[in-house]
């Protein structure tokens, strides 16, 4: 049990560092959650498992939710969808620009 | 005999002012106190050039690394000096908790007369076998109250802020809404279909057993608000709709909230801690015991579950 946690700490010391590090804010949600999970996973090993409840509903669940949506509403998620605005005719301009050549 | 009033009598009276001024049908400051428009702030186009060329200027002079010897060393020194004051503190924090008391001793000043008065007596006084929410909603339960009353006006500001109050602008969230994920995606639409009610009655389960096992009313409010999110996005705020819209959240919010209040204060006024108790405590260990924790439990996961879906609902198209 023991080692069990010292891994999972390990887990949790990574991902908090790769959280700021990493390029892409979806990668970074994504890790920020699996964080969480980490977290609640430690909270049943202290045996506190109410608090292990709340942070997988509001840490893992909810926070990322609001993160995702978030996202959205600014554009700032790549590669899903259309993303629309400036950056859209940007390419859309660059495309025709291809295909005129 | 009762006299009907007619209409025009009726508008001379202090209710109808009240419910009109309720309602926001009328403005009270509208016609009453004088009001100046404000104007549009026009800029002429030489004040506009003008101004350019200053700060261009001063961009320039000052901006130059080349010519500006002090900006170049000052921004080394700034480096510098903010990886040393990161270090400085991170040291001075981690000096400081090493002369923490370690966890788990007796001589340790967290453990004093109260914490052995919450475990040994908790559950006589309050009749909850889960000691922890014992001590959130009786001892403490003013404490809870507060943090109930910030979760609700969190979600105030946020509907402030978000809130679409034009039907323009509402119309043009409605076609925004799921622009950018497929519609009625049939694998996400199969798992929630089985997930939702599980989600439910675990969420529900929590938060009517807060006072036998671990959990309460956060946790279990928490857990309802994530299935309800769910479920808006497998199925589309229409079908949401049918039974949680604004009124219904209007409603459950703060007659949750008011019923939490008036719950305590009957606590507290009527004699709460070492007097006597006025709510039966009930056998520990049986669904309806504990005297006020129940009532309050279900309250608080009422409140948390609306503001979590609220929230969701407000980021996503500015409205319920």
């Amino acid at each position: 049990m023991q080692v069990f946690q010292y891994i999972l700490l390990g887990f949790l010391v990574v991902c908090a560092i790769s959280v700021s590090f990493s390029r892409k804010l979806l990668n970074s949600i994504m890790i920020f959650m699996s964080y969480s999970l980490v977290m609640s996973i430690i909270w049943i090993c202290l045996e506190s498992p109410d608090l292990a409840i709340t942070e997988a509903a509001v840490g893992a669940g909810v926070t990322s939710v609001l993160f995702f949506v978030t996202l959205k509403k600014i554009n700032a998620m790549e590669g899903i969808g259309e993303p629309a605005g400036p950056e859209k005719e940007k390419r859309e301009a660059k495309e025709g620009a291809e295909g005129n050549e | 005999m009762s006299k009907l009033k007619s209409e025009q009598e009726y508008e001379k009276t202090a209710a109808f002012h009240f419910f009109r001024w309720l309602s926001g049908s009328k403005d009270p400051y509208l016609d009453n106190v004088e009001m100046k428009p404000q104007e549009e702030y026009k800029e002429e186009e030489a004040t506009i050039q003008e101004r350019m060329r200053e700060q261009q200027m001063i961009r320039d002079k000052v901006y130059d690394t080349e010519k500006n010897k002090r900006l170049l060393f000052f921004r080394y020194f700034y480096r510098i000096m903010a990886v040393v004051f990161c270090v400085v503190l991170g040291g001075l924090l981690l000096v400081t908790v090493s002369y923490l008391p370690p966890t788990g001793r007796a001589s340790k000043p967290d453990n004093n007369e109260v914490a052995a008065r919450y475990i040994e007596n908790g559950m006589q006084e309050t009749g909850a076998v889960n000691v922890v929410t014992g001590m959130i909603l009786t001892y403490r339960a003013f404490d809870t109250f507060g943090e109930t009353n910030v979760l609700f006006i969190a979600t105030c500001c946020v509907m402030i802020m978000l809130m679409a109050e034009d039907e323009e602008l509402k119309k043009q969230e409605l076609l925004n809404d799921r622009r950018y994920e497929p519609k009625n995606d049939a694998i996400l639409q199969g798992v929630a279909a089985v997930l939702v009610p599980v989600i439910f009655i675990f969420g529900i389960y929590i938060v009517l057993n807060g006072h036998l096992s671990p959990g309460g009313g956060f946790s279990g409010g928490a857990a309802m608000g994530a299935g309800m999110i769910l479920y808006v996005s497998a199925f589309g705020f229409k079908k949401t709709q049918r039974f949680f819209n604004e009124e219904v959240y209007k409603i459950a919010k703060v007659s949750a909230l008011c019923v939490y209040g008036l719950v305590g204060i009957y606590y507290y006024v009527t004699g709460a801690n070492g007097l006597d108790n006025h709510i039966p405590l009930g056998i520990p260990g049986h669904i309806i015991s504990a005297g006020i924790i129940f009532p309050i439990n279900i309250c608080v996961g009422i409140e948390v579950a609306c503001t979590m879906y609220a929230f969701y609902a407000l980021f996503r198209r500015g409205g319920l």
